[in-house]
């Protein structure tokens, strides 16, 4: 007998494990990937998933091909995902300005590792949390999430895809070598305690002029493959039709700026932020990821001894939780800033904080090897000797 | 009075009533052939998903075609493609673009596509030469021809693409040209009875850009060229590579039935005990 859709119970598993059957629980049906460390057991176990409810998978000839396929799949109407590490992203890249010009839903997994380049494969280091924002030719708009454990690599799959179907978007999944790999408990709830806001599906119209099938803040219905919707679509600059026009100024202004507008306009839906003893907090750690963990771990040290320290775990990482970051600098008057890497998202929350609160960086000590709590406290003391 | 309307307009999105092509371009000629073959075999547009790359020949589905079309980025038609028919398996998902995208940039998911043997009809224009762009050498230009890339001449050999993606394992290959709109339609028609990959090179003339490069001068001088160049297949076979030089082989290059991707992938799934 097959396995059913959803594995509902207690599991002790690797985050990749928790990572797949969450696409599964989300009603994935359809994945493409290439080999690739440490992201290779999620396309592994899909391989072996999807086929049993009655999914796809195909492994793919590049990275850019696996994209590419997840992309059409998509526009056929299935629940689609690519799963891949930093250098497979750089090979997405094209693809994933094409997702977002489309506005095509499409959840990318992120098992990121040590880079530039090839790197060291199978250490974790948050290093593409600028290059999945910003990585793709022109000005767009993308979500990005991180789970900080196997658990939430399960759950943060269902709110995965449900923003990337209800917002016709695409949506990363900033995990890295330490959460793949983790093994922990991972509890699976019931398939109906799970929910996933489906797709809005556009309506038969005699002419696609007849119809907004892209370009609405609100989110266009979209006008899936194989329904006789006789869909337009094109990545190049478009109006609501979908057909392409590259000569009039108010086409090309909406053409970048609306698929822009219809994520920032919806962030409160969008942005989550889980936060850890900040209303009294005189030091407030702002992190996301793994790193996260160790955060907590000095969070409880610094408070033992008296210490006023509060996290700000940013569970949304794009678009950017401004306004959270911006109340924890009225709160504070200390932001550290812990990224298990040569500080990616500082700029951009030093540019929330805006001279609010002072900002410190702390990265790791020895890249490739996570914060150690107690190195976190010693560097919470002198800031706030 | 009415006006005529051509017998294959109704394939076409009413409200699109002008092409981008320049004059004397073969793709007119391509596109009728590919309505054709269509309509011959009793299909509606709504049977069908096109796919096309970036240039010229991408530019026949997307606006023309009155069906889902997916106009895609440089180099990637086929890859999205796959994952269409893989989602569509009972839908006929047509692959149309030229030798720039499909074998240059995009050369490795069409032997991929190909070695998959994955349903697609893959209508491949081939005019030597990227006309988009502005007359830039491709793998298909041949050597010595002067291109604003190739001033002393085309350094490189030239791709052999029907050739290629027999090789590369595709269920049915053709090649014919814009001299041969009948051959041609039909072996669109026979790609898509058949279920496996489909190739059928379309070689066909660019005036504007191949035709000054290789001063073969206007459309009606490169058509009347094809016919005078062209052997078939089966004569091919018997001529040394000295008596070919300088011809193009054309007609079908590859026939046979075997196990397609879509129906494989639909095994896989019966042996994991999923629904298909």
């Amino acid at each position: 007998m097959p396995k059913p859709r959803v594995l509902t119970g207690n599991h002790f598993q690797i985050g990749n494990w928790a990572c797949t059957e969450g696409a599964l629980a989300a009603g994935c049906d359809f994945a493409a990937g290439y080999p690739i460390t440490p992201a290779s057991e999620v396309a592994n176990f899909l391989a072996a998933r999807l086929p049993e409810v009655g999914g796809v998978f195909i492994q793919s000839e590049d990275e850019i091909s696996a994209c590419c396929s997840a992309i059409g799949a998509s526009w056929a109407g299935r629940r689609a995902m690519t799963v891949t590490s930093g250098p497979g992203i750089s090979l997405m890249q094209e693809s994933i300005g094409f997702a977002a010009a489309t506005e095509t839903p499409l959840v990318i997994v992120d098992v990121q590792r040590f880079g530039p380049s090839t790197g060291v494969p199978s250490v974790g280091l948050t290093a593409d949390m600028v290059q999945v924002a910003r990585g793709s030719h022109g000005d767009y708009q993308i979500i990005a999430l991180a789970p900080n454990t196997p658990q939430a690599m399960f759950d943060i799959m269902i709110r995965a895809f449900d923003l990337a179907e209800t917002y016709r978007t695409p949506v990363f999944v900033m995990a890295d070598g330490f959460a793949g790999h983790m093994r922990e408990r991972v509890s699976i709830p019931e398939a109906a305690a799970l929910k996933v806001r489906g797709r809005k599906i556009a309506a038969p119209a005699a002419t696609v002029l007849e119809r907004t099938d892209f370009l609405d803040e609100n989110v266009a219905p979209m006008p899936v493959f194989g329904l006789g919707l006789r869909a337009h679509v094109t990545s190049s600059c478009h109006d609501a039709h979908g057909m392409r026009n590259l000569s009039d100024p108010e086409v090309m202004h909406s053409y970048v700026t609306v698929p822009i507008k219809k994520i920032l306009s919806h962030r409160d839906d969008i942005v989550r932020v889980e936060e850890t003893r900040t209303d009294d907090a005189e030091l407030i750690i702002i992190s996301y990821g793994t790193v996260a963990r160790c955060g907590i771990a000095a969070l409880e040290l610094a408070r033992a001894e008296n210490l006023p320290v509060g996290q700000l775990r940013l569970e949304t990482c794009w678009p950017l939780p401004d306004r959270e970051i911006e109340a924890a600098a009225r709160k504070a008057a200390h932001l550290l800033v812990l990224e298990n890497n040569m500080g990616q998202m500082l700029p951009y929350i030093r540019a929330c904080v805006n001279g609010a609160a002072v900002v410190h960086f702390m990265g790791p000590e020895h890249l490739g090897q996570i914060q150690e709590p107690d190195a976190i406290v010693r560097v919470i003391r002198e800031i706030l000797s | 009075m009415t006006a005529a309307e051509h017998p294959l307009r109704k394939h076409m999105r009413p409200h699109v009533t002008r092409t981008t092509t320049c004059p004397g371009c073969g793709i007119g000629t391509v596109s009728q052939a590919i309505l054709r073959a269509v309509d011959s075999l009793g299909l509606s547009m709504d049977d069908f998903v096109f796919v096309a790359g970036i240039g010229c020949s991408a530019w026949i589905p997307t606006p023309l075609y009155n069906a889902d079309t997916l106009h895609t980025t440089h180099g990637r038609p086929i890859a999205f493609a796959t994952g269409v028919k893989a989602s569509l398996p009972d839908k006929r998902v047509m692959v149309l673009s030229g030798d720039g995208d499909l074998s240059a940039i995009g050369g490795n998911h069409l032997i991929h596509a190909a070695r998959r043997n994955i349903d697609l009809t893959v209508v491949l224009v081939n005019n030597s030469i990227y006309g988009m762009t502005g007359g830039q050498a491709a793998p298909t230009t041949p050597m010595n021809t002067r291109t604003v890339t190739s001033p002393y001449g085309f350094t490189e050999h030239a791709f052999d693409l029907s050739e290629l993606v027999k090789a590369a394992g595709a269920s049915y290959v053709a090649r014919w040209t814009t001299a041969h709109p009948v051959q041609l339609s039909r072996a669109v028609k026979t790609g898509l009875e058949k279920k496996g990959f489909s190739f059928i090179e379309a070689v066909s003339q660019c005036p504007v850009q191949y035709g000054r490069a290789s001063k073969l001068g206007s459309a009606r001088a490169m058509i009347k060229r094809y016919k005078e160049i062209s052997v078939p297949v089966k004569k091919a076979s018997a001529m040394s590579p000295e008596e070919l030089a300088g011809k193009l082989v054309v007609g079908e290059f590859q026939n046979v039935d075997k196990k397609e991707f879509t129906a494989a992938l639909a095994e896989a799934r019966a042996i994991a005990g999923g629904k298909n």
